[in-house]
């Protein structure tokens, strides 16, 4: 996904094309641009946790509407990375009831554990860390987000073990949905 | 123990599948309203439940209800706002996960009440598992026959969608998620005209929070009247809590309007109390963006009324003395707080979280975070205590949507209740600066 690759023009794969044409009828014919959203999201899974200025291209033109159009909403939401990121993103938690659990002390620990201040990727390029704002989950506080998924109550430093021993014998992320028909390319 | 209209089979093992969940009662509310009630006769019973928007406005739902327009020829629609991402609140994402069907069962009724034949779930991107949870279940009620056309043969036909966001507290705004929900960016729109004249796609609209859709289930069932006696006053019914914070036992609970405060933070059958044995200082009470208050004034009334959970009475005493149910994000803090930290934190989350339309917001929200950062780190002056005041003020009521108030109320609050602590940092910010550091009236330093 580096520039070397950028004139290749990325394509969707056939379960993701399947996956938005059933997205597409979700929609009024005339508000396709409405699957912009949940487009976004199924191409920063397919093309390695960003979505680059080709792939928005790539989006725009599988809706019909502008590049502008996408590239002014994938910079509004805090969820489309514009980089390149590691193998896995942990977004940590940061606000408020996070912080009154631990959020800190976490923070710090994770960089100590992957190498990677917040902002940028480990060495071996496994993790990116992104610190994030509240994700609803404050019940059981303090808590990391990974793909579709919570990892909660990281207070222990065997908590916070686990998770990145998961993350690192994950070679490859898990298949999504809209991949596990039988067309999606097998990755596991 | 108080009833429970929303929870009551939340841990059943598969209550998350529709057989399990119809076994138990699921549904029912769709077969009284398809079969023996007209869409009025719907709107009706929610009117006279006195249900209060349970996303945090509390607004009557009924009333909202009773204001959509209906021009002949126009579709209209229901939205469900399941963008919970007001910090301390996790209730909507709870019932999603373990009860997806009530959801579902909720805005079917509804959807009927108000003549809508296309509705969508939006939720919060950062939910996607949830939402392929809810997109099981829609899958199992359309093969059920409960979604689709002329559902148990009434003639009434529904599709339902869930639509993920991408990460934008302010989509929980309602006209910013009718925006994100077209494929925009999440600003919000002005008003009027308002969503029930011109909402998705200029069409007429409703915007419900999930535990509002939800309790439209038990109003069906059980009819307005019966919700309506559970509480007190306009504070009807039932409310999920959703507590967290340095309480023994956060999590989500459902209770009768009219706890006490004192018992729903220190009995054993709500949160079991401040952990580690200390001290309560402070609670938001309804999600960050409500006034904060110092234990005092939390448990008791400033006439010395004791405190209930209740819309009335948590606001008793406006702004000065009092605060807001909101969201039902209950914020526990222990002695060991630093206002003036966490007080930075919620600034900071504002501060990300503007849309950047109205500048009163975009450039307020980053004063109130750079002055408090200042303050915290110990560089703070005096008068930055009444400049925080001060740029408060200049954003409240200045702005499109109330992400501005929602910015401008904690900060206000925590320097009316606790600014002893704010000069405390700035005659002491070597101490203040220490690692864990805070103020303690007992011992001025800890």
């Amino acid at each position: 996904m580096e520039s070397t690759t950028a004139t290749v023009k990325p394509q969707f794969s056939e379960a993701a094309k399947a996956e938005i044409a059933r997205l597409f009828e979700h929609y009024p014919a005339e508000r396709r641009k409405s699957a912009l959203l949940p487009i976004l999201h199924i191409a920063q899974a397919e093309f390695g946790g960003w979505v680059s200025p080709e792939v928005q291209d790539l989006v725009a033109e599988t809706i019909g509407i502008l590049p502008i159009e996408v590239y002014e909403v994938s910079s509004f939401y805090t969820m489309f990375n514009l980089k390149p990121v590691g193998q896995h993103v942990l977004e940590i938690c940061r606000t408020g009831p996070c912080m009154l659990r631990g959020s800190d002390e976490l923070t710090a620990q994770l960089e100590r554990l992957t190498g990677a201040k917040v902002g940028e990727t480990s060495s071996d390029g496994l993790f990116t860390l992104k610190e994030v704002e509240c994700l609803a989950a404050c019940g059981t506080a303090p808590i990391v987000q990974v793909r579709e998924k919570y990892y909660e109550q990281l207070d222990t430093p065997e908590a916070v073990d686990a998770m990145l021993a998961e993350l690192r014998n994950l070679v490859h992320r898990p298949l999504l949905p809209w991949e596990q028909t039988g067309l999606a390319h097998s990755q596991q | 123990m108080g009833r429970k209209l929303l929870t009551e089979h939340i841990n059943v093992p598969g209550i998350d599948t529709f057989e399990v969940y119809r076994k138990h009662g699921g549904y029912r509310s769709v077969e009284k309203a398809l079969k023996t009630m007209t869409p009025d006769e719907v709107v009706e019973e929610v009117k006279k439940s006195g249900l209060r928007g349970r996303g945090g406005a509390g607004f009557p739902t009924g009333m909202k209800w009773s204001f959509l327009a209906k021009p002949e020829g126009v579709p209209r629609h229901l939205v469900c706002n399941a963008d919970e991402s007001e910090p301390g609140t996790f209730k909507d994402r709870e019932l999603m996960t373990k009860l997806p069907h009530l959801l579902i069962e909720g805005m079917i009724t509804s959807s009927y009440a108000l003549g809508a034949n296309t509705s969508y779930i939006y939720i919060r991107g950062e939910l996607l598992y949830v939402l392929r949870i809810l997109e099981r279940a829609i899958a199992e009620a359309y093969a059920k026959g409960y979604l689709g056309k002329n559902i148990l043969g009434s003639g009434y036909d529904l599709d339902l969608h869930v639509h993920p966001g991408g990460g934008a507290y302010i989509c929980g705004e309602e006209t910013a998620l009718l925006e994100s929900l077209e494929g925009k960016r999440g600003n919000p729109r002005n008003k009027p005209p308002f969503p029930a004249v011109q909402g998705l796609y200029a069409r007429p609209t409703v915007v419900n929070n999930v535990e509002s859709i939800a309790a439209v289930v038990p109003i069906v069932n059980d009819g307005g009247d019966e919700y309506a006696k559970i509480g007190i006053g306009k504070s009807t019914g039932t409310k999920l809590i959703s507590a967290c914070g340095h309480l023994n036992k956060p999590g989500i609970y459902e209770i009768e309007l009219g706890v006490p405060v004192e018992e729903f933070i220190y009995s054993d059958e709500y949160c079991g109390g401040i952990w580690k044995g200390r001290d309560l200082k402070a609670v938001v009470a309804g999600g960050s963006s409500v006034p904060i208050l110092p234990k005092e004034l939390i448990l008791k009334t400033a006439a010395g009324e004791n405190r209930l959970m209740t819309y009335e009475s948590l606001s008793d005493g406006g702004f000065v003395t009092g605060t807001m149910l909101g969201s039902g994000g209950f914020i526990a803090m222990d002695e060991t707080t630093c206002i003036v930290r966490n007080t930075w934190s919620f600034s900071r989350f504002y501060h990300h979280e503007s849309c950047g339309q109205c500048s009163p917001c975009r450039e307020g929200t980053g004063w109130l975070e750079k002055v408090l950062h200042r303050l915290e780190h110990g560089h703070g002056h005096m008068h930055d205590i009444d400049l925080l005041v001060s740029v408060a003020k200049q954003i409240e009521g200045n702005t499109i949507c109330p992400l501005g108030e929602a910015a401008a109320w904690p900060v206000a609050a925590a320097v009316r209740h606790f600014r002893h602590e704010f000069e405390w940092h700035v005659t002491n910010p070597k101490e203040a600066t220490r690692p864990g550091a805070y103020f303690s009236a007992k011992a001025a330093l800890v």
